[in-house]
């Protein structure tokens, strides 16, 4: 399975690669994005099979990125974890409104991603 | 939640704890470490220049403020590599970037603290600065709440200052709005 991780961080996106690659979830190639706007790019050209994404992003950020993944058919039920700072209750929430299949506060653990990620398959 | 700014207050006590708690999640959680803080001050402006790496934060909202973390280069070298496993001998693009993301995690952790009581507040992506005899000065005179951070005899400081948004109400404020913070370099 192929991943895209949305993150304007170049050491969180290296830090979830670390992850995944310590979870229990079959990984293909990873694809990183800077943000929304990159993220789209790439899924319209690449096929994934989940997408880690921050909130906090310059040009798009992860709720819009949401909710324009959700507007299309073909990502409807695309496994999308959010990773953000972002830990009040309503952000939360707001998130999982818009579409979010889970929800990771940074700072994290790698089993808080691990176990995330055994949620969604 | 209130917006009613006027009748909250956040006092400098409050903001150390909100920054020692945020500052031991983050370190403890990404670097596993635990730094030691040292005694809390309040200042309205560096009384000397300084050198190294600077991290801004803006935060805006019903309350609107700036929050750092600055640190000499070899401190910053050693939080990359112990948060991303290299080793990094001098500044680089890496170096920065995971100051920039320590910040991120420091201050948007202080800001969800202080939402129960101010508000929802946004946050703007970091402003990292590296280099050499700088003075940081707020545009608004504010006090700045400073939180001092030992490492093995290397200090780190992370400081956050925030008051009532005058302009609360009148306008729309995002994240990504230009830090309320001035810099001569």
């Amino acid at each position: 399975m192929d991943v895209l991780i949305v993150d304007d961080s170049a050491a969180i996106r290296k830090i979830l690669q670390r992850v995944l690659l310590q979870a229990e979830v079959p990984v293909g190639t990873v694809y990183e994005a800077n943000d929304g706007v990159e993220a789209l790019k790439l899924l319209r050209s690449k096929t994934v099979g989940l997408v880690l994404s921050d909130i906090n992003m310059p040009n798009m950020d992860g709720l819009e990125f949401l909710t324009t993944v959700r507007a299309e058919a073909a990502w409807r039920d695309l496994p999308i974890l959010m990773v953000s700072t972002e830990g009040t209750q309503a952000k939360v929430l707001e998130a999982v409104e818009r579409g979010a299949s889970g929800y990771v506060r940074k700072p994290f653990t790698a089993d808080q991603i691990k176990e995330k990620l055994a949620g969604l398959f | 939640m209130s917006n009613e700014t006027e009748a909250t207050t956040v006092t400098s006590a409050d903001l150390s704890e909100a920054i020692k708690t945020a500052t031991d999640e983050v370190f403890s959680t990404m670097l596993s470490l635990k730094l030691k803080p040292g005694e809390v001050y309040v200042e309205k402006e560096e009384k000397v220049p300084a050198s190294g790496v600077v991290s801004l934060i803006g935060l805006a909202g019903p309350w609107v403020g700036t929050g750092s973390v600055s640190c000499t280069a070899q401190f910053a070298c050693r939080i990359a590599g112990q948060m991303l496993m290299t080793e990094y001998p001098a500044i680089c693009e890496d170096v920065l970037d995971a100051v920039a993301e320590i910040t991120n995690m420091i201050i948007g952790n202080v800001k969800t603290t202080l939402e129960n009581r101010l508000g929802g507040m946004g946050l703007s992506t970091p402003t990292v600065i590296y280099g050499r005899n700088f003075q940081t000065r707020s545009a608004r005179n504010q006090e700045w709440t400073v939180v001092p951070f030992e490492w093995d005899g290397d200090q780190m400081c992370v400081q956050v200052c925030i008051a009532p948004n005058p302009d609360n109400g009148k306008k729309e404020v995002r994240p990504g709005f230009p830090i309320p913070h001035m810099l001569n370099i």
